[in-house]
C-alpha cells in the first residue's frame, strides 16, 4: 500500500516519505514478533538471538526457489519460532523487495528509456530475457554454490542455446542438400558434433566478455555476468563440449569437417571476439564464422567441398550482414559506451550499404544454385517474393535508417533464412534425375 | 519529522543489524572487496555494498547485486580456515580485478553519460532550443544525431579500450589458470588426507 501512494509522488519528496515508513513497517513486523513470542513460548523473555531472525532472512538463501529464509539453526525443540517463521519470511521478504533504489545520479544513468522508445522491440530478441522471479534473484545477494537443478538453465544460457540450434539447422541443411544418399546416422552425428562445438565457442565467447556483457542490456543476464558459476567451471564446460564435438566430426565423421569444425571455433574465439573491439572488419569475419556450418554439413556428407557447399556457404555469409547490421543498428548507444566497434557506430553509410548490398547478394546466389545444379530452376522462382521483401526491407533501411525499419529488418531475416533453406530443400535437385544424366552420357559416349 | 523517523529507522536498523555483530561475525572469514578508489560523493553505494556480511556458515562465496555505477557485481570472497598461499594469491588477484574493473567501468560510465549530455546540450544550444520544451518534456536528439556523439567516443577513447582489453584478458587467463591449479591441489590434498586416514 505504501508502494501504490508513494510512486505518486515524484522523486526525493516521495523517497523522503517512503523511506521512512517502510523503516515503520520493518519496526512493525518486529514488535508483533516480540508480542507473539511473549504471548506464545514457554514465558521466557527476549533473549538475543530471537534479534537475529529477521536480519538472517535478508540475506540467507535456503530455499533455491523463491524465498529467502532463515537457515534451520539447531534450536532447542521447545523454541516456539519454527511454526511462525515462514510468516514472518515471507513478510520480511516482501519489504525487502520494497526498498526503493535511490539514484544519487538522476538525470543520465536513466535517460536512455526516455530516448530510445524502440528499444523495447529489441529486447524482445535479448538472449536472456529472463523471468521476473530470476530478476529478483539478480538484484540481490545470492551465495555461488552451483544447484544441480539450476545448472540445464545455466548451461542453456551458457551455450546460447537457440543460436546453437540455428546453426545446428545451418549444418543439417548443408547435410540435406549435398547430392548423396541419405545417411541418418552421419546426419546425426555431424549435426551432433556441430552443435558441442558451437556450444563451447558460445561458452568461450562468453568467457571472455564478461565485464562488457555486464554493461550492456541485452547481455546482463548471462549466468558467468550473474556469478552463478566460475570462469573455470565455464571453461571446463566448454572444453566438455569441444573436444567430444571437434572428436565426433573428425572421427565419427571425416577428417575435413573435424577440420573445419575446429578452424571455425578458433575463428569464432580468438578472432571474432577479441576483433569486436579493435575493428570494424569483425563483422566479416563473423560472417564467415557463420558460413562455415553449412560447409562443414556438405563436407560430412560427401567427404569434399563442393560448388554447392561453396554456394551455401555464401547464402549464409550474405544473409549475415543484413541480420547483424540491421540489430546493430539500435544498439549503437550499448556498442558505444562499452567500446564495441561497429559499422553502426563508427562507419553508419557502410552498414547500410553493406546491408542492402547482400540482401542482393542473395538473390544472385540463389540463382547460381540452379546454375550449378544444386537446386532445380524452380527454387530461384519461388524464392524470389521471400528474396524481394527482404531486399525492400534492406532498400528501406537504407533510405530512411531509422530504427523502425532496422527493427524490421532485423526480425524479416530471422524468419527468411529458415524458409529459404526450407525452400531449397524442396527443390532440391535429385540424385535419380543426374544418376539418369549420367547414365545417358556414358551410353552415347559408347555408342560413339 | 524526516529527522525523527531516520532516527527509528536507525533504532531499527541497529537493532537488527548490531545483534549479529554481537556473534562476531564482522570479518573472520569474508576479505572485505571495497572499492577504495570511489569519490565522496560516491560513498553511499560502495559503503551500502561492502556492509553486507554473508552468514558465518556459509563457505561460498556470494555475489552482489550490479553496481549502479560500473553495473558489475562485487564478490565477497570467502577465506576458507587452512588458506594456501596458491588460494590466497587467487584471491588477492580476484580482488584486485575486481577493484580495477570497478574503477574503469564506473569511471567510462559516468564519463559517457557526462559527455553524452554535454553534447545534447551543445545541440540543443545551437538548434536554439532548451532543455525542456514548452510541455516541459526533455528535448531529445535524433538517432542520427546522437550517432555523431558514439562515433566520437569510440574514436577517442579507442586506446584506452585497447589497453583495458589486454589487461582484461590477461588478467582472466591468470585467474582462470589459478583457478585450475588451485581445484587441482585440493583434490590432491584431499586425496592425500584419505591415504593418510586409510594408513
Amino acid at each position: 500500500m505504501y508502494r501504490v501512494s508513494c510512486r505518486r509522488l515524484p522523486g526525493r519528496l516521495g523517497l523522503c516519505v517512503f523511506e521512512p515508513l517502510h523503516k515503520i513497517a520493518i519496526i512493525k513486523q518486529i514488535l508483533k514478533v516480540f508480542v507473539h513470542h511473549y504471548r506464545s513460548g514457554n514465558g521466557e523473555w527476549l533473549q538475543i538471538r530471537h534479534f537475529y531472525l529477521p536480519k538472517c532472512q535478508y540475506v540467507t538463501k535456503v530455499d533455491k526457489g523463491l524465498y529467502q529464509r532463515a537457515k534451520p539453526k539447531a534450536e532447542p525443540s521447545s523454541a516456539p519460532f519454527p511454526e511462525k517463521s515462514p510468516l514472518i519470511n515471507d513478510v520480511v521478504v516482501r519489504s525487502v523487495q520494497q526498498v526503493p533504489t535511490i539514484t544519487p545520479y538522476p538525470s543520465s544513468l536513466h535517460e536512455d528509456e526516455e530516448q530510445i522508445p524502440g528499444k523495447a522491440g529489441m529486447e524482445e530478441v535479448a538472449d536472456d530475457k529472463g523471468t521476473s522471479q530470476d530478476n529478483r534473484k539478480g538484484k540481490q545477494w545470492n551465495e555461488v554454490k552451483v544447484q544441480l537443478a539450476d545448472l540445464p538453465g545455466i548451461y542453456a544460457k551458457l551455450s546460447k542455446i537457440k543460436l546453437t540450434a540455428l546453426v545446428a539447422t545451418t549444418a543439417t541443411a548443408g547435410f540435406a542438400m549435398a547430392p548423396v544418399p541419405f545417411d541418418l546416422s552421419c546426419l546425426l552425428l555431424a549435426t551432433l558434433g556441430t552443435g558441442l562445438a558451437s556450444c563451447a565457442a558460445n561458452s568461450i565467447n562468453q568467457f571472455f566478455e564478461v565485464p562488457f556483457d555486464s554493461n550492456m542490456n541485452r547481455t546482463k543476464n548471462r549466468p558467468l555476468v550473474r556469478g552463478q558459476i566460475s570462469p573455470l567451471h565455464a571453461v571446463s564446460f566448454a572444453a566438455a563440449c569441444g573436444v567430444p564435438g571437434i572428436a565426433i566430426l573428425a572421427l565419427g565423421i571425416n577428417p575435413l569437417t573435424g577440420a573445419l569444425g575446429a578452424f571455425n571455433l578458433f575463428l569464432y574465439t580468438c578472432c571474432y571476439t577479441p576483433m569486436k573491439r579493435l575493428s570494424i572488419l569483425n563483422t566479416w569475419v563473423g560472417s564467415v564464422v557463420g558460413a562455415i556450418p553449412p560447409v562443414m554439413g556438405w563436407t560430412a556428407a560427401t567427404g569434399s567441398i563442393g560448388a554447392g557447399a561453396l554456394l551455401l556457404g555464401g547464402i549464409l555469409y550474405s544473409w549475415q550482414f543484413p541480420h547483424f547490421n540491421a540489430l546493430s543498428w539500435n544498439l549503437r548507444e550499448d556498442y558505444s559506451r562499452g567500446g564495441y566497434r561497429m559499422m553502426s557506430v563508427t562507419h553508419p553509410a557502410l552498414c547500410k550499404r553493406v546491408a542492402f548490398r547482400h540482401c542482393f547478394g542473395l538473390i544472385g546466389l540463389s540463382t547460381l544454385c540452379s546454375v550449378f545444379d544444386v537446386t532445380t530452376w524452380t527454387f530461384p522462382l519461388i524464392s524470389l517474393p521471400i528474396n524481394l521483401y527482404i531486399s525492400y526491407l534492406g532498400y528501406r533501411f537504407y533510405r530512411d535508417s531509422s530504427r523502425n525499419s532496422a527493427r524490421k529488418l532485423f526480425f524479416c531475416s530471422l524468419w527468411h533464412l529458415p524458409m529459404l533453406l526450407l525452400l531449397m530443400l524442396t527443390c532440391k535437385k535429385s540424385i535419380a534425375g543426374s544418376e539418369s544424366t549420367i547414365h545417358h552420357q556414358v551410353q552415347t559416349e559408347m555408342q560413339v | 519529522m524526516r529527522r525523527g523517523f531516520g532516527a527509528l529507522g536507525d533504532l531499527g536498523r541497529r537493532l537488527i543489524f548490531r545483534s549479529v555483530s554481537l556473534r562476531g561475525t564482522e570479518s573472520p572469514n569474508y576479505g572485505r572487496a571495497r572499492a577504495s578508489t570511489r569519490g565522496p560523493d560516491q560513498r553511499e553505494p560502495s559503503a551500502e555494498i561492502s556492509d553486507f556480511r554473508p552468514p558465518v556458515d556459509s563457505h561460498f562465496d556470494w555475489v552482489g547485486p550490479p553496481d549502479r555505477f560500473s553495473n558489475l557485481r562485487c564478490v565477497k570472497f570467502y577465506i576458507p580456515k587452512n588458506e594456501s598461499k596458491l588460494e590466497q594469491q587467487l584471491r588477492k588477484l580476484r580482488i584486485d580485478t575486481q577493484n580495477w574493473n570497478q574503477k574503469f567501468w564506473s569511471n567510462q560510465n559516468i564519463i559517457f553519460n557526462k559527455e553524452k549530455e554535454e553534447f545534447i546540450h551543445l545541440r540543443l544550444k545551437a538548434k536554439g532550443l532548451g532543455l525542456r520544451d514548452e510541455e516541459g518534456r526533455k528535448n531529445i536528439l535524433t538517432a542520427e544525431e546522437m550517432a555523431e556523439f558514439y562515433k566520437k567516443f569510440l574514436n577517442t577513447n579507442y586506446k584506452k579500450h585497447v589497453n583495458y582489453n589486454k589487461e582484461w584478458y590477461r588478467r582472466n587467463f591468470t585467474i582462470t589458470w589459478l583457478m585450475g591449479r588451485t581445484v587441482l591441489q585440493n583434490a590432491w590434498r584431499r586425496l592425500r588426507q584419505r591415504k593418510e586416514i586409510k594408513q
